[in-house]
Parts: structure tokens; sequence; C-alpha cells
């Protein structure tokens, strides 16, 4: 990460949320090209739809949003129908669309691009599958790939390794930090306060932005007690804090 | 020889030709378009299309017109209608469009039944292919070529947005955008359909098609030119049973489809094509798709 690189991701006095009414208030940061910002929330928290307000989904109630170019979308993937009757590779290819020219056919670079997308993903030979036969975390890595073949400067995953397994969970954190060395923004939304450590930047919501920095800086006790309540068990005491989130579903 | 007569007595006449060119132009087109208006959900909206535009078909009948302008017209101003009631959250977008519906449907008898009306209201409501005309086969020819390059530019983008409704915006053109011009799409062919199928009937060739392929189909190009070719396959059926055993074009027509659509969706599916490896979450081949979430 450069301390140096000018944002491509800025929002300042961010406040969102549905028929009028905020499920979000008070979010500011910047994030230059090149980092990783791991955003940490429970649910209910605001991170969807901070993400849906940076793709320009959702208009903000207040403040203003600065995003350089059309970001690339990874959504969570039990949000797509696993009944249509596509292939990775039809996946894949939709992130050709933004590129213009949608009326069309694909042509065959886009073709091989979207091919190329998969094999990065370690899905190559999985291209002819169908989407919905995949496993829970071939899905998510052919999600990825659709984001790759956006080519956009921004991306963000909304919570891309809930439910997948371990060997897609390694290859999706490790293009985290490819795709920031190639000089992208990497937004990621997760309930994993461990892993936020391996981020640049972390960004903590519980319907307000409680914390924004470095690791170090970000995961203290208290910010992680405000941002998870209850749903928090600290392991050690000694600060940064180690901490895992429980789930409490109410119903 | 008695089969070939059987075959071709409907094409030897001039009302029995021009009846087999508009079911098989307009059914390959409609049954091409159910497969969307099935994974869009929007088979009550076809209905309410289809029913709502009888005061204008009955219009057009009164005042002489061809009665494709008072389709065309009815369903902009059912259209309008039904967006109204569906905004009015005090009831529900589903309660307030069946009650604005059937408010037209029930203003298209009224004025049917008057003494100026022309007397063939069953024609309206059930349709009569034998009697197109023309200018029915034109709009048909139109509907076909106009809609079936519309279907085949949008055909992208609507994939992007049947498989992931919320990241589709990420993707495409705007969800909006492409839904309205599904709807645009969805109209015309209520309207040019409702010649030959009638008011009450014009929805079978809008939705079973995309049911008797739905679990069968490996890709929407597939699914799309299936639909089509039965629906037109069901429309010549139609036409001969009606040709030769004196029935209702347009009944025989719908009956044709909704029994495909039930042989499609109740008869197995070979497992090559259907099962495969199944991952845990994944639905099974056929299952309604599940409704889009709404918010994260």
């Amino acid at each position: 990460m450069s301390g140096q690189a000018p944002a491509i991701v800025g929002v300042e006095g961010l406040a969102a949320g549905y028929d009028g009414r905020p499920v979000l208030t008070d979010v500011g940061f910047s994030l230059p090209g090149g980092s990783s910002l791991c955003v940490l929330g429970p649910n209910g928290g605001g991170k969807t739809t901070l993400f849906r307000v940076l793709t320009g989904e959702l208009a903000p109630l207040a403040g203003r949003v600065h995003v350089e170019g059309r970001p690339a979308y990874v959504a969570q993937t039990d949000r797509t129908r696993l009944d249509f009757p596509v292939s990775a590779l039809d996946v894949a290819l939709m992130g050709t669309l933004p590129g213009g020219r949608w009326w069309l056919p694909a042509r065959r670079s886009e073709r091989s691009a979207a091919q190329a997308a998969l094999e990065r993903v370690g899905l190559g030979a999985e291209a002819g599958e169908r989407f919905g036969k995949l496993s829970g975390g071939q899905r998510q890595r052919v999600l990825l790939a659709r984001a790759l073949v956006q080519d956009a400067a921004v991306l963000l995953l909304d919570e891309p390794l809930s439910g997948v397994d371990p060997v897609s969970g390694e290859l999706i954190a490790r293009l985290y930090v490819e795709l920031a060395e190639e000089g992208r923004a990497v937004l990621v939304s997760t309930h994993d306060v461990e892993s936020a450590r391996d981020f640049d930047l972390v960004l903590c919501l519980n319907r307000r932005q409680v914390t924004f920095g470095p690791p170090g800086a970000a995961l203290r006790r208290d910010a992680l007690e405000q941002t998870y309540g209850r749903e928090m068990i600290v392991l050690e005491g000694e600060q940064p804090a180690r901490a895992i989130t429980v789930q409490h579903h109410e119903h | 020889m008695e089969l070939l007569d059987l075959l071709l007595d409907p094409w030897r006449s001039g009302i029995g030709r021009r009846a087999l060119v508009e079911v098989i132009l307009v059914g390959g087109f409609g049954g091409a378009l159910a497969f969307w208006v099935v994974e869009e959900r929007l088979a009550y909206t076809a209905e309410s299309l289809a029913h709502g535009l009888l005061p204008g078909l009955v219009i057009a009948a009164l005042a002489g017109v061809p009665l494709l302008l008072g389709a065309a017209g009815g369903a902009l101003a059912a259209a309008c209608l039904i967006a109204l009631a569906a905004g009015d959250d005090r009831v529900g977008p589903e309660t307030a469009t069946a009650v604005a519906v059937t408010g037209l449907l029930g203003l298209g008898a009224l004025l049917a039944l008057s003494p100026d009306a022309p007397p063939r209201l069953e024609e309206l409501l059930f349709g009569d292919p034998l009697g197109v005309g023309d200018g029915d086969l034109a709009a048909a020819v139109a509907l076909f070529l106009a809609g079936g390059l519309a279907l085949a530019a949008l055909h992208r983008p609507l994939a992007a947005l049947s498989f992931d409704p919320p990241g589709a915006g990420g993707v495409g053109p705007p969800p909006t955008v492409v839904r309205l011009l599904l709807l645009l799409l969805l109209a015309a062919a209520v309207a040019v359909a409702v010649q030959g199928l009638g008011n009450l009937l014009v929805l079978a060739a809008l939705v079973a098609p995309a049911v008797a392929v739905r679990s069968r189909a490996g890709t929407p190009a597939r699914a799309m030119l299936a639909g089509g070719a039965l629906s037109a396959l069901a429309g010549a059926v139609g036409i001969y049973v009606s040709f030769h055993a004196g029935a209702a074009a347009g009944a025989c027509i719908a009956l044709a489809l909704c029994i495909l659509a039930a042989a499609g969706a109740t008869l197995p599916v070979r497992r090559a094509a259907a099962a495969g490896r199944r991952a845990p979450g994944a639905c099974p081949a056929g299952t309604p798709p599940p409704p889009p979430p709404r918010r994260g």
C-alpha cells in the first residue's frame, strides 16, 4: 500500500437507508489504489448497504461518495439463482457487459478473457459446468472471475469467504493481495475479525462508523465491543484485541 | 393419401393458411419470450395486461378501427392503471392490481354488451385465429422479426439480471431499463397475440411453453428456441384440430399449450440432463426460482 497514492474511493458524511429511513450514518473514509480494506460489522450493521451505495444501486440519504470508474461487485453467492441454466463460463462472460456492446454476442477475445479469469481462480476445467452444480466455494470463485473480467479499479466483495471450503478460501484471500498489488482498491466485508489483520485498512460499522484505520489501531477491544456488542467473545485481553464473533439469530 | 390430405387441407384454404402462419409466427415469438416471462416472474403481469386491455379492444371494435390499435392503446392504459394501483401500499400491489384488472375487464364487458357493440364478444375474449386478416399477419411478421431481434439484443443483460438480481446493476445496463424493455416486448406480444388467442387465452402462449421446457433446457438460448418451436407446434396442432373437428381454434391452441406444459413439468427428466453433481444448497432442475432478496 502506498500512502501517497490518490484516493480512488472516497466517502464523506454518508448516511444511507431504505424508504427514507437511515440504517447507516456518519461514514467517512478514503481508500487509495493498491490497498485493501476490510469492512467489519454484525448482521444488519450496514456492510451491504455501504456496498450498495458504492455500486450506485442505492442513493445516499446524505453525504458524498466518489468511486473511480464502475466498481466490480461480488455478491454473496446465495443471492444468485442456482437453478438458472448458465455455465461457469457464461457467468464469467457477464463481466464483459460493462464494456459496452451488450446487445451483441460475446466476441472471441471476451470469451478468452472469461476463460483466463476462470483459470486464475483455479476453475479453468470447470468452465462448462453448470453454475448451480458447483460447490459453494467454487461458485464464489466464479463470481470473482466475473469481477476479474470487468477489470475494474475498485472491487467490492460481500462476505466472499462465507461458507466456502478452505481451498477456495485460501485462493480467494490470496487474490485480494494480488489485486491490490495490481493497483486496485479491494473492499471486503466479513464477520471474521481475525482475517481483518491481513488487510491494509479496517472499517468497523454498526449502523454507524465505529472506527477506521490500520488493523493495529482499528482492532482495539473497545472498538470491537462497540461494533459487535454481545456477538463478540474476546479471547485475550491484550491490545490489539483477539476476538471471534458469534452470530445470534433472533426470530 | 388420407393422412397427407389431413395435413395439407388447412394449407389449401386461404383462411387455414393465414391462421397457420399467424399462430406459427406469434407462437414462435411468444414461446421464446415465455422463458423470460417465467424467469422474471411476470406471468401475473402478463395476465393482468391481457385482461386489462379488453376495453381498448371493444372501443376499437365499436369505432371500426383495427383491433391491434385498440389492443395497443388498451395495453398502454392498462399498464398505467396497474402501475398506479400496484404502487398503493395501503392494500398491497397484488390486491390493487387484481381490483384494477377486474374493473377493466368489467368495463370491457359492459361496453361489449352495449346495444351498439358488434355481436362477437366471444372473439375478443377467446380469439379467432381463423379470422385473421392481412393486417394481423403483417403485425405478426413485424412482431416475429422486430421482437426476435430485440430478444436477441437483450439476451445477455436479461441473463445477467435473472441470474443475479442484486449484482446485475454492477455488470450490465441498469436493471430498471432492462425490465422496462422486457415489459414493452410483453405488451407488444399481448397486443398482437390477442387477435388470435383472445383476451382470456393469450396467457397460455406467454407462459406454457417455458413451463414445458424449463427443466430440460441446458441454456437460456436453448430454452427460448425450444419454447418457440413447441409453441408454434401447439399453435399448428390447435389449428388442425379446429379445422378438422370444427372446434374453437383459440381454445384448441390454448389446450394444446397447457397439455405440453403439464407434460413438460411432470414427466421425469433424464438424469444426465438434470441431475449431475449437485452442490449443497443447489436447487434441483425445474424447481421454481427462489424470490430475489430485497436487501442485505
